[in-house]
């Protein structure tokens, strides 16, 4: 790694409904994770445009992870498995453009699974420190 | 309210809450509310105590005012918890509430790095950054408010659901109760006493019964489940199935013109059926024919048709002679009901214990479910209350009750839960036998004895006085002796130190309870979350354990957790007045998080029309073009429409397109690289 003070940059869209309250609930359990993902809060994953997390890469992001309802528990019927569909397509476009599609991570937590956010952040966190910075770092801006 | 002009130079107020010690135990706040004064478009920042206490919400108030701020962010806890506080807090300050945005530094930052003070902090300072990004970009919204029918709906028939829609109707709301078997009455009415009491369960039950088969503002759909589920708060359309039941009310013959037709309850159609089958209210213990009632109390007393069993004799049909009751071409039929509010009473079955192999259940006569001991000792049951074992009618003396059966198991196998009233029927049992057979001793063995409700722990006292033996130690297997059907309990007895190897006539299993088959499948139609564990997620475990997070969806009784009968009257008390708000005000306010067309982007492709889940959008002509247009009174705010437009056409009020964006470049590009 050619910086060792690097630390990723991560952020993560994710569900109010459930993700967002995995989130919290792990919060209310004081489940420790390490801290380098961001968290932005949307209504629901349906509502993530491909462009966002172009957008965000653009902008030198290390990782996106997106984070949604199960499938069947979408609070608005199906956007997570829209979502879903959108993701799958993005991370060929990744791999187009000489991404790794590791750096895009779409995960299912839901609003009862505090401790499973938890492993997820652990997770997202650990792939991306093994990939390193992303590549298109150096032309954001 | 003050009117803030369009194009105009943000000016953002940031608020930083300590929280006590629970975000100022992680986080430097002082050095967050420094950073955020040098951010761009903030005019204030400042920083308190608790900001949600009421000199808190004043300093956004003054703040406001004073600056002329046009958004506000608040660093505190979760937007889930307090948006409706510091909206309120926006809104006295002079400002739509919808200028306001919340950055969560506590839920998800302070309690999840609280050994990582510097990193903490360094993370609620873009918390900080990415929401006065957004807040910078919020415009005024006006949320829409929408009437709310008359009507409520309560799904599920049990003690529960009964006083849920006892309460509404008696609240003067029309209330549609949905039971998906043949009568009301649920998992209470095959008990036989209830703890610590004593109380006969049926007659406690049965009035109730009664009251809701009587009250005119209840319409009882018995033999009914829900199908389908549309619509939001105010406006649910619910589409049910009447299954076919094949005998009609008095009512019904009316309308297909039969005078004095309709069941009455007789019975003589039962004394001439041909077909026997497992009574299921009996637990299978004793028979019923194909047309039956599930017991002599049941509301409402309409005998109904077993149709996978019925062989289609007749014979019923001429036993039922000129009342005409017995229809059996009888079809299914769909009605659709239209109601502001629902509660769902769903309750619970019980978990199929012969998983947990090694005790021997429905391999060995004499090991029975809890529940089964309550339909043999009951006065009504299949033996008219003499407790026998089921391998030769004799009546035992020596009976092991194995509490935990399933509970608090974490073997993967049971559940890891406490089922929480198998404690205190247990002792009940162990009562009813010291009482009805001579010379019989319970023997409980137990984890630990829960008796923590009102008068429980003296009931607890009262039966070990009464001499009942207690064994501290958890079952590890049962052995059944081939010839005489007796049963080797093996356990370890951890108060003594020893093993033990006790031959009883019977072993009664406490199994633990889980949710019922139909509750993953009505959840789903209401869009109602599930813990873990399948039970029906409330809103808040604390301060909102009758709501749900769909609005207007409320819970009563087990289907939301484990508790026993008072608690779930106590639960289904507070769901029917949850539910009873709504139609009371006669209008709830929608968050305006509608999607606009942007008409001047729109190519009128229709791609979106397809993706809205609500059928919110359609195409229409428009001086001369095809633009989208959104049905705000079917619009939820999800935003797939917005996610997908190729156009970028689409406006999603309060998450729109440069809003997220200048979130993301908040974070990526605005920090210290």
């Amino acid at each position: 790694m050619a910086d060792e003070n690097w630390k990723p940059k991560i952020i993560a869209i994710i569900c109010n409904w459930c993700s967002y309250a995995g989130a919290d609930l792990a919060g209310g359990a004081r489940i420790q994770y390490p801290p380098d993902i961001r968290a932005i809060r949307v209504m629901c994953t349906g509502r993530i445009d491909p462009l966002f997390i172009l957008k965000a890469f653009q902008d030198g992001a290390d990782g996106v992870l997106v984070s949604g309802c199960h499938f069947g528990d979408c609070h608005y019927l199906e956007g997570n498995f829209k979502a879903a569909k959108r993701m799958f397509l993005l991370k060929s476009v990744l791999k187009n453009i000489g991404l790794d599609d590791k750096r895009l991570r779409m995960t299912f937590v839901s609003a009862s699974e505090g401790a499973k956010w938890g492993m997820v952040m652990e997770d997202v966190i650990k792939t991306i420190n093994e990939l390193g910075p992303s590549p298109l770092k150096e032309f954001a801006r | 309210m003050a009117e803030v002009k369009k194009n105009e130079e943000p000016r953002i107020g940031v608020f930083v809450c300590h929280c006590g010690t629970n975000i100022a135990g992680s986080i430097d706040v002082k050095a967050v509310m420094e950073y955020a004064r040098t951010l761009p478009n903030v005019a204030i920042a400042d920083d308190y105590q608790y900001m949600c206490s009421t000199p808190g919400q004043n300093k956004i108030a003054e703040a406001i005012a004073e600056q002329k701020l046009t958004g506000v962010v608040v660093a505190a806890c979760s937007p889930r918890l307090h948006e409706p506080t510091f909206r309120n807090a926006t809104k006295a300050g002079g400002l739509n509430p919808f200028r306001f945005e919340m950055a969560n530094i506590r839920e998800q930052n302070s309690w999840v790095h609280m050994h990582q003070p510097e990193e903490a902090t360094a993370k609620a300072k873009d918390a900080v950054r990415i929401a006065v990004a957004k807040a910078s970009l919020l415009e005024d919204l006006v949320p829409k408010s929408v009437p709310v029918e008359k009507a409520a709906m309560v799904v599920g028939g049990g003690v529960g659901g009964m006083q849920a829609a006892l309460d509404l109707a008696n609240a003067g709301i029309k209330t549609y109760l949905v039971e998906k078997s043949p009568t009301i009455g649920g998992r209470m009415s095959q008990l036989d006493k209830t703890f610590p009491t004593l109380d006969c369960s049926q007659c406690i039950l049965t009035p109730k019964m009664v009251d809701v088969y009587r009250n005119e503002g209840i319409e009882l759909l018995t033999y009914t489940e829900v199908e389908q589920v549309e619509g939001y708060i105010g406006n649910f359309d619910v589409t049910l199935r009447k299954k076919a039941r094949g005998v009609i009310t008095p009512a019904e013959a009316e309308a297909r013109g039969i005078v004095g037709g309709g069941c009455t309850g007789c019975g003589d159609c039962v004394d001439v059926c041909p077909v026997i089958k497992p009574n299921p209210f009996e637990l299978g213990m004793a028979p019923r024919k194909a047309i039956y009632i599930y017991h002599p109390q049941v509301s409402p007393l309409i005998y109904t048709v077993d149709f996978d069993a019925c062989v289609k004799c007749g014979l019923c049909v001429e036993a039922c002679g000129e009342k005409k009751a017995v229809d059996l071409e009888m079809k299914d039929e769909l009605m659709t009901v239209k109601v502001g509010t629902v509660v769902l009473a769903t309750g619970y079955d019980i978990f199929p214990i012969e998983k947990k192999f090694e005790w021997g259940y429905k391999n060995y006569d004499n090991v029975i479910t809890s529940l089964e001991f309550e339909r043999l000792i009951c006065a009504s049951g299949p033996t008219g209350g003499h407790l026998v074992r089921p391998s030769d009618g004799e009546t035992p003396k020596k009976i092991a009750f194995v509490l935990c059966a399933g509970s608090r198991d974490s073997t993967g196998v049971g559940k890891p839960y406490c089922s929480r009233f198998c404690c205190m029927y247990s002792l009940k049992h162990a009562h009813q036998i010291i009482e009805k057979i001579p010379g019989a001793i319970p023997y409980i063995f137990y984890m630990d004895i829960r008796s923590f409700g009102k008068m429980y722990e003296e009931f607890y006292y009262r039966i070990q006085n009464e001499g009942a033996k207690f064994i501290r130690g958890r079952v590890a297997n049962i052995l059944e002796d081939p010839v005489t059907k007796n049963l080797h309990v093996n356990a370890e007895d951890t108060l003594l130190g020893r093993p033990i190897d006790m031959e009883v006539d019977m072993v009664v299993l406490a199994a633990a309870i889980q949710p019922t088959a139909e509750t993953e499948k009505t959840r789903r139609l209401f869009g109602v979350s599930c813990s873990q564990d399948g039970w029906l997620l409330e809103a808040h475990p604390k301060l909102n354990p009758c709501g749900t997070t769909t609005a207007g969806v409320y819970l009563a009784g087990v289907c939301q957790g484990p508790k026993d009968i008072p608690d779930t009257v106590a639960q289904a008390e507070g769901a029917a007045s949850a539910a009873s708000i709504p139609i009371h005000r006669g209008e709830v306010e929608l968050e305006p998080y509608f999607a606009q067309c942007m008409e001047e982007k729109c190519a009128g492709c229709g791609l979106c029309v397809n993706q809205c889940p609500y059928g919110a959008l359609s195409l229409v002509e428009k001086d001369g073009r095809t633009v989208m247009q959104v049905t705000e009174a079917k619009c939820k705010g999800c935003g797939t429409c917005g996610g997908f437009c190729p156009g970028g056409a689409i406006w999603m009020q309060h998450f729109a397109t440069p809003q997220i964006v200048a979130q993301i470049d908040a974070f990526l590009l605005g920090g210290e690289q």
